[in-house]
């Protein structure tokens, strides 16, 4: 597996505020990564770093194994790294064409091979027909699809997008999301995703890494992430969880709690209490008093129209939530009973 | 955040070098005001004068100060609440008065009402040259302040003159204190409205001491005064203004008060803002039209006035090209890199801000006289006082033009290939091009209104729209005046209009 990008021990500070903590990270190429973490925890600072529009306090940063930054020290500068952008916004450069704008990266724009690249490119994004046009022409999502473009133009080693739909609404977001990993697969790119949408993050990416408080906390493709959350924080922050307590029982790898007195865990935990993190897809209903069930009052419920959500107190007064099809949902006010599915997490703190 | 990279060479060089080049005059000033000893400088400034002398100043810059904030906020208001419509048409009509050159409304005051000519005249004149400075920045800070609270006030029970009182002002109270401050700087600096009103301020007795010729260091000392004086307005404005910047909202739903209004409110408003219009702009336009057609005993001299309007286009294209090529490394600096290059430049061109025309030609004169004597006099020296007069206008609004497009951009350009000059001149400056342009064009419009640096270092012979008016003017011959007038006005009154106003356009939407 050859790396397209390697991060090791960085570090950053503006003014005297950490805003990186000796993070790593490791690009495969032809691979996507998503960083994702809430606003304000230094995804685009990162961004900035490896695009080389500053250079990190303390660590490396290599691109295809050369070194292009280390220790406060710019090596290669922004234009010599290969590492092209797509800022949140697309950024096109209004005074030009969309042909002008994808060919701004290219070597002998007006040659031959050039035009040809751009066309091949504007192809791919589905604008062909749109090269003569003015950025101001298009949709938030067709200008979008042109910054992909200029990026992808001149075969980076790297491409960054930060928070790349941010500013487009639902519908639209949705459908650009997937024609750009088409796209990227399709040139066989190398992309690193910035994203605070970690539902965006678990569909495309190739493997997610999660950032809270400057830290690299845990970097592993979606499914591994999704069942094997690191810590509590991580696990609340990929995917929906209620938390209740618990404790840890046999070797390790069961919980009795308010649920069940024997809950498989999957991950191991020393004998003692515990924080018991349950998906609200983990949870099943059935008649009140069914074998191995707990019961549970119904005090709420949501329809989301494809699905629900019903939430419910347990005998011990905690909060339970509970995802089921739209046309299973129970009254409110009903009692039922609960079983679980599968293997729940618990953390010690 | 600007980026923390390395600014081209390239670009500091010519920048350093431009920036300390506009401080040499001053070095200049010093070097005369202290020819004869301290003592003697000590001698001068303190004689009963002198003392009369600022305090003329100090009355006249607290008086037009007051008056154009009271005016100024008055037609913000009637440009950004009021039920007048349009409000494009009443924001032009509003500024035609700042494009007037002051001498030339001066001059149409006096020949219209002679007995008003000494402080009341100037007080006059400077006020409705001055509160544009004001109402503009009013009616943004009115534009982008919520007027969700102004209901909420109504709805606590305030009376609507109690809400505008209370919230509106107090919502603008930022942008008024910078307008005054602009307001006071013009009043220092500015020499035709009291020179045509012979009312004796720095300027017009620093310009007689020039004249007389037999005391030129009494000409540098109160020119020093007068620099420091303005220097010292000059930094309280940019602090004021720093504070502002960060006062701005986020983008919220704006316009949409319906205050009630009667119809004697109504009737009010319409009188006030006819009133200042006709006041401000009316006045300068029907007195050159009057002189022109009305009042003409002898011929217009049509070759006069027509060599005198080339020459002052070639002055001004001269100027303009100049002043925007040196401001350009400037103004890209400051806009786009951090660092200590960068400050000492913006401080430079503070300092060169606070120059007011007079001292920057008196300055220029020494230079001439002292070790340019061969250009002493000659076009190149007038270009130069100029170039540096308008410089840190042309700087301040490239500088915004630049900052105006996101640094996203520029960012997109490097990680695509491009170096950092390659991408000042492929993305940077073709970006912000309409404001570079629209910088030139001002520097050349003020470059045709400008007199005191004109009237003291044209070549021998060489007259220009400014000057030709100024020299009519003085003696009365008011029927020679109207031609050159009404050229002033059609060729740099209305330009200016439509430069406020599509200016002002961009920033509404």
């Amino acid at each position: 597996m050859t790396l397209s990008l390697s991060i090791r021990d960085v570090s950053h500070h503006y003014g005297d505020r950490l805003v990186l903590d000796s993070v790593n990270l490791d690009v495969p190429q032809r691979s996507i990564t998503a960083i994702i973490g809430p606003s304000g925890v230094g995804k685009t600072t990162l961004l900035r770093l490896i695009g080389g529009f500053e250079a990190p306090d303390k660590g490396r940063i290599e691109v295809e194994g050369e070194v292009v930054a280390e220790n406060s020290r710019l090596i290669i500068p922004p234009q010599s790294r290969g590492v092209t952008i797509v800022p949140q916004d697309g950024a096109l450069f209004s005074h030009l064409t969309v042909g002008g704008n994808v060919a701004f990266g290219l070597k002998n724009r007006r040659s031959t091979a050039a035009r040809a690249r751009v066309t091949e490119v504007l192809e791919i994004v589905g604008l062909a027909q749109y090269e003569k046009h003015r950025p101001s022409q298009l949709s938030g999502g067709m200008q979008q699809r042109v910054a992909l473009a200029r990026a992808l133009a001149p075969h980076p080693r790297v491409v960054l997008l930060d928070e790349p739909f941010a500013a487009l609404d639902a519908g639209l977001r949705e459908q650009v999301r997937d024609e750009t990993v088409r796209a990227l697969r399709a040139t066989n790119a190398t992309a690193i995703w910035v994203t605070h949408d970690q539902e965006e993050a678990l569909s495309t990416a190739d493997q997610v890494a999660v950032m809270l408080g400057g830290r690299m906390q845990q970097i592993a493709n979606p499914a591994t992430l999704y069942q094997y959350p690191i810590s509590q924080h991580v696990a609340e922050f990929v995917g929906d969880v209620f938390v209740i307590a618990g404790t840890s029982v046999g070797a390790g790898n069961h919980v009795q709690c308010a649920l069940g007195d024997a809950v498989p865990i999957a991950n191991a935990c020393p004998a003692g209490p515990v924080n018991i993190v349950v998906r609200p897809e983990q949870l099943t209903i059935v008649p009140e008093g069914a074998v191995g069930s707990v019961p549970v009052q119904i005090v709420g419920s949501k329809f989301f129209g494809h699905d629900g959500v019903i939430e419910g107190t347990l005998s011990t007064g905690e909060r339970v939530v509970i995802r089921l099809q739209a046309d299973q949902l129970p009254q409110v006010g009903s009692r039922v009973g609960v079983t679980t599915r599968g293997m729940l997490l618990a953390y010690t703190d | 955040m600007s980026s923390r990279t390395r600014a081209p060479f390239a670009l500091v060089a010519p920048a350093l070098v431009a920036s300390v080049l506009s401080l040499v005059p001053v070095w200049y000033l010093f070097q005369t005001a202290f020819t004869s000893g301290f003592a003697a400088v000590v001698d001068e400034l303190f004689q009963s004068r002198t003392l009369q002398l600022v305090l003329r100043s100090l009355l006249l810059m607290v008086t037009v100060t007051s008056a154009s904030v009271v005016i100024g906020v008055f037609a913000a208001w009637v440009v950004a609440r009021s039920p007048l419509r349009p409000r494009l048409l009443l924001i032009i009509a509003f500024s035609l008065s700042l494009a007037i050159p002051s001498y030339l409304a001066a001059f149409a005051w006096v020949s219209w009402i002679p007995g008003i000519s000494g402080f009341l005249g100037a007080f006059i004149v400077l006020t409705f040259v001055c509160y544009p400075f004001v109402m503009l920045p009013v009616i943004a800070s009115m534009d982008i302040s919520d007027p969700m609270s102004e209901k909420v006030a109504l709805s606590l029970g305030r009376t609507p003159f109690g809400v505008f009182r209370t919230v509106t002002l107090g919502q603008s109270r930022p942008a008024i204190t910078g307008g005054a401050l602009l307001v006071a700087l013009y009043v220092l600096s500015d020499f035709g409205a009291v020179a045509a009103m012979r009312y004796e301020v720095f300027t017009w007795v620093i310009y007689g001491a020039y004249r007389a010729g037999f005391n030129p260091s009494r000409a540098a000392i109160l020119s020093t005064v007068l620099l420091m004086a303005a220097l010292v307005l000059t930094l309280i404005e940019a602090r004021v203004r720093s504070t502002r910047d960060t006062f701005r909202l986020g983008s919220g739903v704006r316009r949409a008060t319906n205050i009630q209004f009667g119809i004697p409110a109504r009737i009010a408003t319409i009188t006030g803002a006819v009133l200042l219009v006709a006041l401000g702009a009316g006045v300068p336009i029907w007195r050159a039209i009057y002189w022109t057609g009305f009042d003409s005993s002898n011929q217009v001299q049509w070759d006069v006035v027509i060599s005198s309007i080339a020459t002052s286009f070639g002055i001004g294209i001269v100027t303009s090209v100049v002043t925007a090529l040196v401001a350009l490394p400037i103004a890209l600096l400051s806009a786009r890199y951090r660092g200590r290059a960068s400050q000492i430049l913006e401080g430079s061109t503070y300092v060169a801000h606070a120059l007011p025309g007079i001292v920057i030609a008196i300055s220029i004169v020494y230079l001439g006289i002292r070790t340019l004597r061969p250009l002493y006099q000659e076009m190149p020296l007038l270009i130069l006082a100029q170039v540096l007069i308008f410089l840190p206008l042309a700087v301040a609004s490239m500088r915004s033009a630049i900052a105006m497009s996101t640094q996203s951009l520029e960012h997109v350009a490097r990680s695509l290939g491009a170096g950092s000059m390659m991408t000042l001149l492929r993305v940077t400056i073709p970006l912000a091009l309409p404001g570079i342009m629209a910088a030139g064009a001002l520097s050349m419009l003020s470059s045709v209104k400008e007199l005191p640096a004109t009237l003291l270092l044209r070549p021998t012979g060489t007259e220009t729209l400014a000057t030709q008016i100024w020299k009519f003017s003085s003696v009365s011959d008011y029927a020679s005046v109207g031609p050159f007038a009404l050229a002033m006005i059609l060729l740099a009154v209305v330009p200016v209009a439509v430069l406020t106003a599509t200016t002002r356009h961009g920033v509404a939407r």
